[in-house]
């Protein structure tokens, strides 16, 4: 029986309480009649054998490139980058998606006699990651036969003695990438396309990219024009990776791309309840879900966090695609709205989502409420297409508990962030001109950042930023369980239920407002008519 | 008439040392100090006149008395029983004349300056300090016609402010109110003069980073001062005061008076190194307080073996510290004061302040060169520009003494600053303070 497409139910009296992600909790909210409820297409079938649909994707290119065997020789140098920590949510379970690309990359490398290989984890502003994080993201076998020798490594944005400035796009964009990458012979992309937004120019773009390059695109006025940073055709972001990507390959960096999807089968079999509609849940669901969720609710914080981010994702690959960058992204973009699209009529004026534990920022790590507000504001309100969602001036429920807690080892400028600029303003663009450099350039973040596992001095900004688009269009943002003064330094509302959420809202929209539940994760798109 | 009398009593003394470990100002009811009927101390001399407390403050040093905590190097600096409260705005009971030679009417308004020197004990030639209008550098504060004690407050002749019954002071510590001054605007005079001395013997230079330790009245009056005279040219001009407070409001009254940021204790180091720009020693998980670089001054307010190691965690090399907080017997390690060449200067009450009255040379700042003027009545200016009586927050009569003191003992917990007994005096009533 072939997947379910996605579903939007309207609320009536028999609809049983809808499931809400609280972080490392669950809550079951009884949603007013008449209420929207946004499902996920139910995952698609699997490759039945990954190997071999890479190893075809890599004979059979798309675009103008040759197959992967031709374009190898020996005394070539071969750099292998490849998407890091933040991809996929959950991580995968073994083998990862990369580790069975990279193989046969370096499988058919070795054939070719080609011996000068680096692999460079393509970190961005990201915090460098662990050796266990490397090794499960490329095998042990992998990671043992090129650690040891130096030859694997992790994006420098701050090393300038490996970093490349190939000039400027008609735009005036500096383009500065990891130097080894870019006098390469031959640059592989190794990508995992969790949602529309990521891959094609921007793994490269991006991914490799240092700060100067970085803040022409990662920016408050680029955030505001993308609408959705999903949608590419509608989005600033991808037109500027896209100049800064077309630039690159000008510039002579010989690119062949290889991009993978994942189903949305996002949770383990003993979480299965997540993934099904409520009203579906048998009786074993319902078990499941009353047990886990008094677990939860009897777990200290810190110990159900270390739970959450043990779990590894069954996602399974759906296809692979590999060649020239454009070419090969159109067709993933493509295979991603199939997994992930849900067509939806019309806007609404109360959004609500339950956001849970992680988002690309906190793998293995605290969601701090910059990360709360970017996960909820930053990425699922960008989750459509053609219409946000939620109306202009319109209201979005977060449900989440927003605890003033950050890490202080991945994060440390999230704390000075959220201490001295948050206090200040909310204002992207005010914060943007008064202390976005001073954080970006300050010494101890740039240390932090290239010695430790700290994300860049400037991420948080660029977490806000992510934001700007909503908090732009939105009138009101209410999060229900949230530590009230976080929630207030952000310039939210905190509710203590969601009845009281409503009636912040109602304050903004109107007494008989209409109301959408995005029911993810797992992953949707709303293509809004 | 009733005063609070503090007595040598060592088994009562013992007492409030352990109840105090419940709280500062927790061990009262079991301490040394007593409410009791007692007479106006005899005038020791020429010169020395009645003056009746209106209101007089409980200050930190007060509380330390109270608890125990004081250090033993005090012993000889005083004598017993005495009337504490040196903090103290009152009336003349007869004329009298000013330190500055002003005539005073019986029942003008005048504030202590508390500090016993030379001339109070009628020691003459003066010590060096004080012939120069150091007295709070005194040599001789337990020498001369008096008995022992450092300021009134402290020494059994001359009583003190927590009395109805009055006390006794030497002219050289008059100093009238201007009739536009409230009453408790003028109880923070005091308090606010060991600020002014603090701020400008912290020697604060134009553009530096200064980081205050603590928002207690001594934090917060340091705030008030270094703000005032540095916009008035007689400071250099900080390019940042950031306050470290441990309770919300203290840190929104050190930004009214001026700071130009106010953090939790916590989180005050990270402030300084993100505007000094430092590297820090320690690593991330640590919160990265040893700092590399750090404040230009750190004005340590608190005084505490805590609050010195954080001073020298996030002062820059060869950086200041001024310790305002009175300290105590602390143990502190002092290799980075060695390694960095760090000052470390205590600061200590007032007398006579040497300051540029011409801003464009204000870059000096200190006690080098300029005029000199009473650190007292550039108090008074601190006072009326930045409006400190707003700093206290509760006032209490005599017999209520336990409760005033908890009060103060807890002041920031319960959202308070400065904590004043009350006298009762028709005119205190009549006059329109908060």
């Amino acid at each position: 029986m072939s997947p379910r497409p996605g579903f939007v139910l309207e609320v009536d009296r028999s609809t049983p309480p809808t499931l809400f992600w609280h972080g490392e909790r669950f809550a079951l909210e009884k949603l007013p009649e008449g209420s929207r409820v946004i499902y996920a297409p139910e995952p698609l079938e699997a490759l039945a054998d990954p190997v071999a649909a890479i190893r075809h994707a890599l004979r059979h290119p798309l675009g103008d490139r040759d197959p992967l065997p031709a374009l190898l020789s020996p005394g070539m140098r071969l750099t292998i980058c490849f998407d890091d920590i933040s991809l996929p949510l959950p991580p995968m379970q073994a083998p990862d998606v990369r580790q069975l690309v990279i193989e046969q990359v370096l499988e058919m490398a070795a054939a070719a006699g080609v011996d000068d290989v680096v692999l460079v984890a393509a970190l961005a502003l990201h915090r460098r990651m662990t050796e266990p994080e490397l090794r499960h993201a490329l095998g042990d076998r992998v990671y043992d036969a090129f650690a040891p020798h130096g030859l694997l490594t992790q994006h420098d944005a701050e090393d300038p003695d490996n970093l490349v400035h190939l000039g400027q796009t008609d735009h005036g964009e500096d383009v500065e990438i990891n130097q080894r990458a870019a006098e390469s012979d031959l640059l592989v992309y190794v990508n995992i396309n969790l949602v529309a937004m990521d891959g094609g120019h921007k793994s490269v773009a991006t991914g490799l990219a240092s700060y100067k390059s970085l803040r022409h695109h990662h920016n408050p006025k680029t955030m505001r024009h993308s609408r959705s940073f999903m949608d590419a055709p509608s989005s600033e972001l991808h037109s500027a990776n896209w100049r800064m990507g077309r630039f690159i390959a000008d510039a002579g960096v010989k690119v062949f791309q290889i991009e993978t999807t994942l189903n949305t089968d996002t949770f383990p079999s003993q979480f299965a309840f997540l993934q099904k509609r409520e009203w579906e849940w048998n009786l074993r669901d319902r078990a499941t879900f009353t047990a886990t969720a008094g677990a939860l609710d009897r777990t200290p914080p810190r110990l159900a966090r270390q739970i959450f981010h043990s779990i590894k994702s069954p996602h399974a690959l759906t296809s692979v695609q590999a060649g020239e960058v454009e070419a090969v992204h159109a067709v993933t973009t493509a295979n991603v709205w199939e997994q992930q699209g849900v067509e939806v009529q019309g806007q609404t004026d109360i959004l609500t989502m339950g956001l849970p534990y992680i988002c690309p920022y906190n793998v293995n790590s605290i969601m701090n409420p910059i990360l709360v507000a970017c996960l909820g504001l930053g990425y699922f309100f960008n989750l459509y297409r053609g219409k946000p969602l939620v109306r202009e001036g319109g209201v979005v429920i977060l449900h989440h508990p927003t605890s003033w807690e950050f890490h202080p080892g991945h994060h440390p400028s999230y704390i000075d962030f959220f201490e001295q600029v948050l206090s200040q303003t909310t204002d992207p663009v005010e914060m943007s001109k008064a202390y976005e450099e001073s954080f970006a350039t300050d010494p101890w973040y740039i240390h932090l950042y290239r010695t430790g596992h700290a994300y860049h001095g400037v991420h948080p900004f660029y977490m806000w930023y992510w934001c700007a688009h909503a908090l732009a269009h939105l009138g009101r943002v209410v999060v229900v369980g949230g530590d009230p003064k976080a929630v207030r330094r952000m310039g939210f509302s905190p509710a203590s239920s969601m009845d009281d959420a409503l009636e912040i809202a109602k304050d903004v929209v109107g007494p008989s407002p209409t109301l959408t539940h995005l029911h993810t994760p797992p992953i949707l798109m709303a293509d809004v008519k | 008439m009733k005063a609070l009398v503090f007595e040598r009593n060592v088994p009562r003394f013992a007492a409030s040392r352990v109840a105090s470990l419940l709280g500062s100002g927790k061990g009262v009811g079991v301490g040394p100090l007593r409410l009791v009927e007692t007479d106006a101390p005899d005038l020791p001399g020429p010169d020395w006149y009645r003056v009746t407390p209106v209101l007089s403050g409980i200050c930190g040093s007060d509380l330390a008395t109270l608890d125990g905590r004081s250090s033993r190097y005090f012993e000889e600096l005083v004598s017993f029983p005495f009337v504490p409260g040196h903090e103290v705005v009152g009336t003349v009971d007869d004329g009298a004349t000013a330190a500055d030679g002003t005539a005073l009417a019986a029942g003008s308004r005048v504030v202590l300056e508390p500090v016993l020197g030379c001339a109070a004990r009628r020691i003459d030639p003066p010590c060096p300090a004080c012939a120069v209008g150091r007295t709070g550098d005194c040599e001789l504060v337990a020498f001369g016609h008096l008995r022992p004690g450092l300021q009134i407050g402290f020494c059994a002749d001359t009583g003190g402010g927590w009395s109805a019954a009055g006390l006794v002071a030497h002219r050289s510590q008059l100093h009238p109110v201007a009739d536009d001054l409230s009453d408790v605007d003028a109880v923070t005079i005091e308090p606010v003069a060991c600020a002014v001395h603090a701020a400008l013997a912290a020697g604060i230079r134009d553009g530096d980073t200064v980081a205050v330790l603590g928002a207690g009245t001594v934090g917060l009056t340091v705030v008030a001062a270094i703000t005032h005279l540095a916009t008035t040219g007689r400071l250099a001009v900080p390019a940042a005061v950031l306050v470290g407070g441990r309770y919300p409001g203290q840190r929104q009254l050190a930004e009214a008076l001026g700071a130009t940021e106010a953090l939790p204790s916590d989180h005050l180091a990270r402030a300084v190194r993100r505007r000094s720009r430092s590297l820090a020693v320690g690593g991330p998980t640590t919160g990265g307080q040893r700092l590399t670089g750090g404040a230009d001054v750190v004005v340590d307010c608190v005084g505490s073996a805590g609050s010195i190691a954080q001073a020298l965690d996030m002062v820059r090399p060869r950086g200041r510290i001024a310790l305002v907080g009175m300290p105590g017997k602390v143990a502190v390690d002092l290799t980075s004061l060695w390694h960095r060449e760090v000052s470390l200067t205590g600061t200590y009450a007032y007398g006579v302040e040497h300051v540029r009255g011409d801003p464009a040379a204000a870059g000096s700042g200190g006690s080098d060169g300029g005029e000199p003027v009473r650190t007292f009545d550039l108090a008074a200016e601190v006072v009326a520009a930045k409006g400190t009586g707003r700093l206290v927050s509760a006032r209490y009569p005599l017999e209520r003494f336990e409760e005033a003191v908890a009060h103060a003992g807890a002041a920031g917990r319960r959202g308070a600053v400065k904590v004043a007994f009350e006298l009762p005096t028709p005119r205190s009533r009549k006059r329109g303070n908060p």
